[in-house]
């Protein structure tokens, strides 16, 4: 009887250590920390500069996405547009598609109205979905800082992980003056079925205004 | 206030061209009317090795060092914190670093302006290095990048803030470290 006492007891310490150390797990990673490398991307459901919406289910050939927080007006976002595109044409036939997204909140940040992104797609003549974080809430998952700021995600068993965070390349000022490209790099590399060298990439840019 | 208001309007619209002037930043850069000897007396601009012997001072004063750019709204906001606090603690060693991350192109235009219509107090220096990724994990580990961002050091503390402050908000952080 008393063992039996002895053995629940040690379950319950037992337990208690299990739930107090998860917890303090979530307490180191919190939610507003977003993905790191090696993280499974959720969908996403956000409405595109042409009204439709758009998710990452609707490219069911593709083989990862290059996902971009950017935005209409900060300086190193609009800096980066035609490197965008550029990615867009060089690795969407090759299975990864750029998916655009704007965090800001055009109450913060007047220039960056969803009709503001349409003129924008537009002019630019955009090749790829530039998606609209109404809600605010993707922007937080991934926990994207700034303008411009990559993720690189790849398919794998039908999951979306995170395989690069950061920059489009070294120079984020000055597209021609740009020695190593770190996004394109990590692409190629995952193309050619090898592990990204490169994980993790600084530049500076704006903070999301929300 | 209203020069602020007109500060931020004239970015705006000087946004569209920041792109297309990049490209051509070298020839823009040696166009200005103002020599670049007079530029360079007005905001010295550094590499940031050169920046960093401004981050890493280990002497008697707190050093607040804030890095802002004319086109960041949050920044703007903020400056007059920085500069509130630069006058309230001049009798104390604590001394205010405004480091400007403006495209070079945009000193004469921008950020001269700026510190003019604002009577900017404080030291404005620019950072001038292409390569962030390198230094940016210098500056702080913490930093993702973006602006506003803050460190305050002496040398025995140093703390790093990506956010946006209020003049309450800085005194007591200050307060904490000084």
């Amino acid at each position: 009887m008393k063992r039996k006492h002895i053995i629940l007891e040690i379950a319950v310490v037992v337990l208690t250590i299990i739930v107090m150390s998860s917890y303090k797990n979530s307490e180191i990673i919190p939610f507003s920390d977003g993905y790191q490398i090696g993280d499974v991307a959720a969908d996403i459901n956000l409405k595109n500069t042409d009204g439709t919406m758009v998710s990452y289910s609707d490219f069911p050939n593709a083989k990862g996405f290059i996902v971009i927080f950017t935005c209409n007006t900060c300086p190193y976002a609009v800096a980066s547009e035609d490197r965008i595109i550029a990615l867009d044409a060089e690795f969407k036939d090759k299975g990864y598609p750029v998916i655009a997204i704007n965090p800001n909140n055009p109450d913060v940040q007047p220039a960056d109205t969803f009709e503001l992104m349409q003129a924008k797609a537009k002019d630019k003549g955009f090749t790829f979905p530039y998606l609209y974080d109404e809600s605010k809430t993707v922007y937080a998952q991934y926990g994207a800082k700034k303008t411009p700021h990559v993720y690189l995600l790849q398919k794998e068993n039908k999951e979306l992980r995170v395989k690069y965070i950061g920059a489009i390349d070294d120079n984020v000022r000055n597209g021609d003056a740009v020695k190593e490209r770190f996004l394109a790099n990590a692409v190629n590399e995952l193309l050619d079925g090898k592990e990204v060298s490169v994980k993790e990439t600084k530049a500076i840019g704006c903070s999301v205004k929300v | 206030m209203i020069a602020f208001a007109f500060l931020i309007l004239a970015s705006c619209a000087n946004k569209k061209d920041d792109a297309t002037n990049e490209s051509k930043k070298t020839s823009a850069a040696t166009s200005v009317s103002i020599s670049e000897g007079e530029l360079e007396n007005m905001i010295p601009s550094y590499n940031f090795k050169e920046l960093n012997q401004f981050l890493t001072k280990e002497n008697d004063t707190t050093y607040v060092v804030n890095f802002w750019a004319t086109w960041c709204r949050p920044c703007i906001k903020e400056i007059p914190a920085f500069e509130q606090l630069n006058a309230d603690y001049s009798e104390e060693k604590v001394k205010v670093l405004l480091v400007s991350l403006d495209f070079p192109n945009k000193i004469e235009k921008q950020v001269i302006p700026f510190i003019e219509k604002n009577n900017i107090q404080s030291q404005v220096v620019l950072l001038d290095d292409d390569d962030s990724n390198t230094w940016i994990p210098l500056v702080s580990e913490e930093w993702s990048g973006a602006i506003p961002a803050t460190i305050i050091y002496n040398k025995t503390t140093r703390k790093f803030y990506e956010r946006s402050f209020t003049y309450n908000e800085l005194v007591e952080e200050l307060k904490l470290i000084m």
